[in-house]
């Protein structure tokens, strides 16, 4: 079971089974998102407090596999206190770690992955680098940061407007 | 009316005739149970469709050369083959198409526009697939037609109570004869027979049930009849509707392009006599062959012995689960095999679908996991989504031993 055992590592199990920072928060002040993975029917909603620039509190609700609800917990506990700009890095560095390409364009010079992994500390989150191999569950791992950076992006207008 | 309760099928000689059951997953045995989403081929079907483009393939109903004419008649003979399997005595009454879903949606584009208007009704049950339940809320939005629902039991049967009131006023009674999640077997004859009473036409989902059990159009009295020959150990890339030949002649041409003419002028068209007036350009030819040769390989088993086979394994299956997992385990569908076919869908209490059916996939255990294409029955069922195993002829005892066997270390993997 050694491919099993590299999706699912102890650390993503324990995150499953015990989810940090579930709840709610009152809106507003907090930012309510949420995000669905139609294809298995994955749930990530997410309340995001955003005071001068930090992520002051996080919570999540929702439910799915363990792979989409593990993710969760882990990013709601890795950026809950950071400046956005740290959140924002985590989230580049996290799709990195899943072998996402971002904005890629045609003829474009090759991403390098490697510059958005680069001075991030993903600690915990690196468990979940076994995903990789399991392609179709690799957007399982990414709804809560997707969730995450349409939630920053949200806020980030509201305090321009 | 048979002898069904034993059944007499030899699965280790069926399964020597599927060559994809000879290959390991992760180093084990495959043990395939996603029939009902697709099914595997019989070596006969490969050799089938190989054989015509190997030796007989041009161009169907076009040229007057000696292959033109092989690959026309090989052709042909599918359509009369598929329209022998069920019950049908008019080969013009079936039309090939891409697969069930375009069947279904020739019905909604060329029978129900030229036929419903605004505020005409159309009922479909909650055990539908999404495949007939889509071209109908297009149609509602296009012309104000009302859909109504027949709403299911707590063991996901049809719940009838109330569908004289349903079917009151109704053109159109367009539903599934077998659940592709629960299993549940519809009782298509009973249904047709109080939907025609109402005034109202028949269309039948037969994906699932035309694999699984003897199919009579007539004995259903259906006016339509959708199904797909990738579940019918066919090549995917094919279907077929079959309809009354008077509803198929008033019915207007689904799309326009070659094959589908009789005539065309500068200033418009003839279409083209039943069924090819529904079969715009060139078909998947190979394809239809394929198709006639899964038909001939099922009648040679006898639909009787398919039905046999599916019920006992289904039963024995479901007594399976039950003894090793009790209500650690929920089974949707009917508690027996009587009512249901070979597609038995579960939910541990604890365990994500998607991650059951990945461990079990470690094992060689190939379990379909998701909402199965039938979201309005998910949300009756109150989950987004559960695991399916499901039953083709090749499978047998050994193959529900593997999946409880697999069900048992993801349930130990995923313990609290």
């Amino acid at each position: 079971m050694s491919g099993l055992q590299d999706l699912y590592r102890e650390i993503i199990l324990d995150h499953y089974r015990a989810p940090r920072n579930r709840g709610e928060l009152p809106v507003p002040p907090a930012h309510l998102v949420e995000g669905f993975n139609p294809l298995c029917g994955d749930e990530v909603v997410l309340y995001l407090e955003v005071e001068d620039g930090v992520v002051t509190d996080v919570k999540t609700a929702g439910q799915g596999c363990s792979i989409s609800q593990a993710s969760t917990s882990m990013m709601s506990a890795a950026v809950k206190g950071k400046p956005v700009d740290d959140a924002r890095a985590l989230i580049r560095a996290f799709k990195a770690l899943m072998s996402i390409h971002e904005s890629k364009l045609e003829g474009a010079e090759e991403t390098d992955l490697s510059a958005d992994l680069e001075g991030v500390r993903l600690g915990d989150l690196e468990a979940l680098q076994g995903v990789v191999k399991f392609p179709v569950r690799i957007k399982c791992a990414t709804l809560a940061w997707n969730v995450l950076q349409q939630g920053l992006d949200e806020t980030a207008a509201e305090s321009e407007a | 009316m048979m002898s069904a309760t034993t059944s007499t099928l030899d699965v280790a000689r069926i399964q020597a005739d599927f060559p994809i059951l000879a290959r390991t997953v992760n180093g084990k045995r495959l043990v395939y149970l996603d029939s009902a989403s697709s099914a595997q081929k019989p070596e006969a079907v490969l050799a089938a469709m190989d054989r015509i483009y190997r030796e007989s393939y041009a161009n169907v109903h076009r040229g007057v050369y000696t292959i033109a004419e092989e690959a026309t008649a090989a052709f042909e003979a599918a359509r009369t083959k598929v329209a022998r399997f069920i019950g049908a005595t008019d080969s013009r009454e079936i039309v090939f198409t891409r697969n069930a879903t375009e069947a279904i949606n020739l019905v909604a584009y060329s029978w129900a526009r030229a036929n419903l208007r605004e505020g005409d009704v159309i009922v479909l049950s909650h055990l539908e697939h999404h495949a007939n339940v889509v071209p109908w809320h297009i149609l509602r939005q296009e012309r104000g037609v009302e859909i109504r629902w027949i709403p299911i039991t707590a063991d996901q049967r049809l719940d009838l109570d109330g569908l004289d009131d349903l079917l009151d006023g109704a053109k159109l009674l367009a539903i599934t004869a077998m659940s592709n999640v629960t299993g549940t077997i519809v009782d298509v004859a009973g249904l047709a027979a109080r939907a025609r009473a109402a005034g109202a036409h028949v269309l039948v989902d037969g994906c699932q049930a035309v694999p699984q059990m003897p199919v009579d159009v007539h004995a259903w009295d259906a006016d339509f009849v959708a199904f797909s020959s990738h579940k019918l150990l066919g090549p995917a890339g094919i279907g077929a509707l079959w309809a009354r030949a008077e509803l198929l002649e008033a019915m207007p041409p689904f799309m326009g392009g070659g094959e589908m003419i009789r005539d065309v002028t500068t200033e418009g068209f003839l279409p083209n006599d039943i069924p090819w007036k529904f079969e715009a350009g060139t078909p998947a030819i190979a394809e239809a062959v394929g198709m006639g040769a899964a038909v001939d390989y099922l009648q040679a088993i006898g639909m009787d012995t398919v039905r046999a086979h599916e019920r006992a394994l289904t039963q024995y299956a479901l007594d399976a689960l039950a003894d090793r997992f009790g209500d650690r385990l929920t089974v949707y569908g009917p508690a027996g095999a009587d009512d249901r076919g070979g597609v038995i869908s579960f939910l541990f209490d604890e365990i994500h679908a998607h991650d059951v059916s990945q461990v079990v996939d470690e094992e060689g255990v190939c379990v379909r996991a998701g909402h199965h294409c039938a979201k309005p029955l998910m949300r009756q069922l109150g989950v987004p989504a559960t695991t399916r195993a499901s039953f083709g002829v090749y499978n047998d005892r050994a193959d529900a031993d593997a999946l409880v066997e697999a069900l048992a270390k993801a349930e130990a993997f995923f313990a609290i």
